[in-house]
């Protein structure tokens, strides 16, 4: 985001490419794509666990015989999603499915999305205990980087004028009518992504690994003042799995944001680290 | 999201996805089954087994709760009913000619009754139990520790695991599982023959079964017939350590 490439010519301004900064550091784009990696495990190996047990509870206890707030099953030939009093028909996707070979199967996430494809919790579980370790060590060292690095301090922090309410509802509205910031502005995160990265980094990612933990029998005798933080093992298996899906909407409008910011530039900057700012006036007919 | 746009969701991920996504799913299967990622993805459970052990306190207590947070059903799983006339005709006779044997790398191998447990001094404890399919169910349990048991016999130094044998058969093979040392030695594992103040159910793997507090239920091993102490598990079942430990790869350190 800084390092703006004296890549003018003096020569022919007129034909003068849009300039190009250097936005992403080397751990930012290492960091990025080995947690979207990772990330796509353990949610794909995290829903081949959940199709061991797909019922989700509050509190320290909960099995068969106890209420769930959310299940999916099969019944009578349908699959359904029940959260407390509402059931939602979801065959074909939950809980009553066609697999590849055409065979009619009752888990409850299909096979296309998890990991392996067909019932292994044992699978599931190796996969995602392991890359558990991936998400926790990456994760720790990118939060050391970002803050020691002064990422946080020059890209992520948050300036005062940035809080007041005004500030903050103009932005909602450039992104409702998706209209991105051209010029010196595109290469800044606006207060939106700033807020959602740190929501991300330091809020969402260290809430998956603490509710993980919790479900682990040896932590609840090492820590068990995890269980009183998130009320019992079974509430840090449903936070788990609402934050699972957090994640998910964030992946949504981070794509969706991708594609409209435009896709070649955005990926670029995400693999060589540098951006072409978008030119200042904006394009008849464009999203821009 | 009813019915009007499922089955437009449901033509789209027949028709297109999955037509385009099979060669990709067989390749994630492909993926799955290498030795090599298998061996890979197989250090998370040694990661976890050193870490825990290494950084957390080794006779740190599993959680105890009261009588107000019992679950109202604890769930049976697994074996429900051994099969076969031996202990059918255990569990006629009240399981009065049941024995439990100390073998392995002890001084003074034993052979224990239900009566020689119950007069050693009990642990009772009110702990969760959780499964590794996701659910945890509260219960109260009553035995000796399995500590003094080993005390008892006088496990020799050598010995590094102990090894569960089980009345139960599933498919034909013998239910067994074991356990290193530290847990074996912790205070909260205990030979438990009452669950809720009641005499064991079968369900439940009566008339013993194993508490290890730190652990997932499979390694809860019900209906014991034998306690060895080896040196080493390699010879011990298919050498992973547990019945489904050697068939379908669960963790031999199931502690998270």
């Amino acid at each position: 985001m800084r390092d703006m490439e004296e890549d003018q010519s003096p020569v022919a301004p007129a034909a003068a490419p849009p300039p190009r900064v250097y936005r992403h550091r080397l751990p930012t784009r290492l960091w990025h794509w080995i947690n979207a990696g990772t990330l796509l495990v353990m949610l794909m190996s995290g829903l081949m666990i959940f199709n061991a047990h797909p019922r989700l509870y509050w509190g320290q206890y909960g099995a068969n015989y106890d209420q769930p707030w959310l299940s999916i099953g099969s019944k009578a030939n349908r699959g359904y999603l029940r959260i407390a009093a509402v059931e939602i028909d979801t065959t074909g996707v939950l809980g009553r499915w066609t697999d590849a070979n055409g065979a009619t199967k009752t888990w409850a996430f299909p096979g296309w999305a998890t990991i392996p494809t067909s019932y292994s919790l044992a699978d599931g579980r190796r996969w995602h205990l392991f890359f558990a370790w991936v998400l926790a060590i990456s994760l720790t060292l990118y939060m050391l980087w970002t803050v020691i690095g002064g990422h946080l301090r020059k890209d992520l922090h948050v300036r005062r004028p940035e809080w007041s309410p005004g500030h903050i509802w103009q932005d909602i509205k450039d992104h409702a009518r998706l209209r991105f910031p051209t010029g010196e502005a595109a290469a800044r995160y606006n207060i939106l992504q700033k807020l959602s990265y740190i929501g991300v980094i330091f809020v969402l990612l260290p809430l998956m690994i603490a509710t993980g933990l919790t479900m682990s029998p040896g932590m609840n005798a090492a820590a068990p003042w995890l269980l009183d933080l998130f009320g019992g093992r079974q509430s840090a298996r449903s936070i788990h799995f609402i934050l699972a899906w957090a994640l998910v909407a964030f992946f949504l409008v981070h794509i969706a944001m991708v594609l409209l910011a435009g896709p070649v530039n955005e990926l670029r900057s995400m693999l060589t680290g540098w951006f072409r700012l978008p030119a200042d006036k904006p394009r008849v007919g464009e999203n821009a | 999201m009813t019915g009007l746009i499922l089955p437009r969701r449901e033509l789209i991920v027949r028709a297109g996805g999955m037509a385009a996504a099979l060669p990709l799913l067989a390749a994630c299967d492909r993926v799955n089954e290498a030795p090599a990622v298998r061996k890979i993805l197989s250090m998370g459970e040694e990661m976890n087994r050193a870490s825990q052990r290494a950084l957390t306190d080794r006779d740190a207590l599993a959680p105890e709760f009261g009588r107000a947070d019992l679950s109202p059903v604890f769930r049976a799983n697994g074996t429900r009913l051994p099969e076969g006339a031996d202990y059918a005709a255990h569990a006629a006779n009240g399981f009065a000619g049941w024995r439990v044997r100390i073998s392995g790398l002890v001084a003074r191998p034993l052979s224990l009754s239900l009566a020689d447990l119950r007069a050693m001094p009990q642990r009772r404890q009110i702990t969760r139990h959780d499964c590794v399919e996701g659910w945890s169910a509260i219960a109260e349990w009553m035995g000796p520790q399995l500590r003094q048991v080993l005390a008892a016999a006088g496990v020799r130094d050598a010995a590094r695991y102990i090894v569960f044998h089980c009345a139960d058969r599933i498919g034909g093979a013998a239910y067994y599982e074991s356990c290193d040392m530290v847990d074996a030695l912790h205070p909260q594992t205990i030979l438990a023959w009452a669950l809720n103040g009641s005499v064991l159910p079968i369900a439940n793997g009566a008339p013993l079964r194993l508490r290890i507090e730190r652990q997932l239920g499979y390694k809860h091993a019900k209906y014991l017939t034998g306690i060895e102490a080896v040196a080493s598990l390699d010879k011990v079942g298919a050498g992973k350590g547990g019945f489904w430990e050697d068939r379908i790869d669960y963790e031999w350190y199931a502690g998270i």
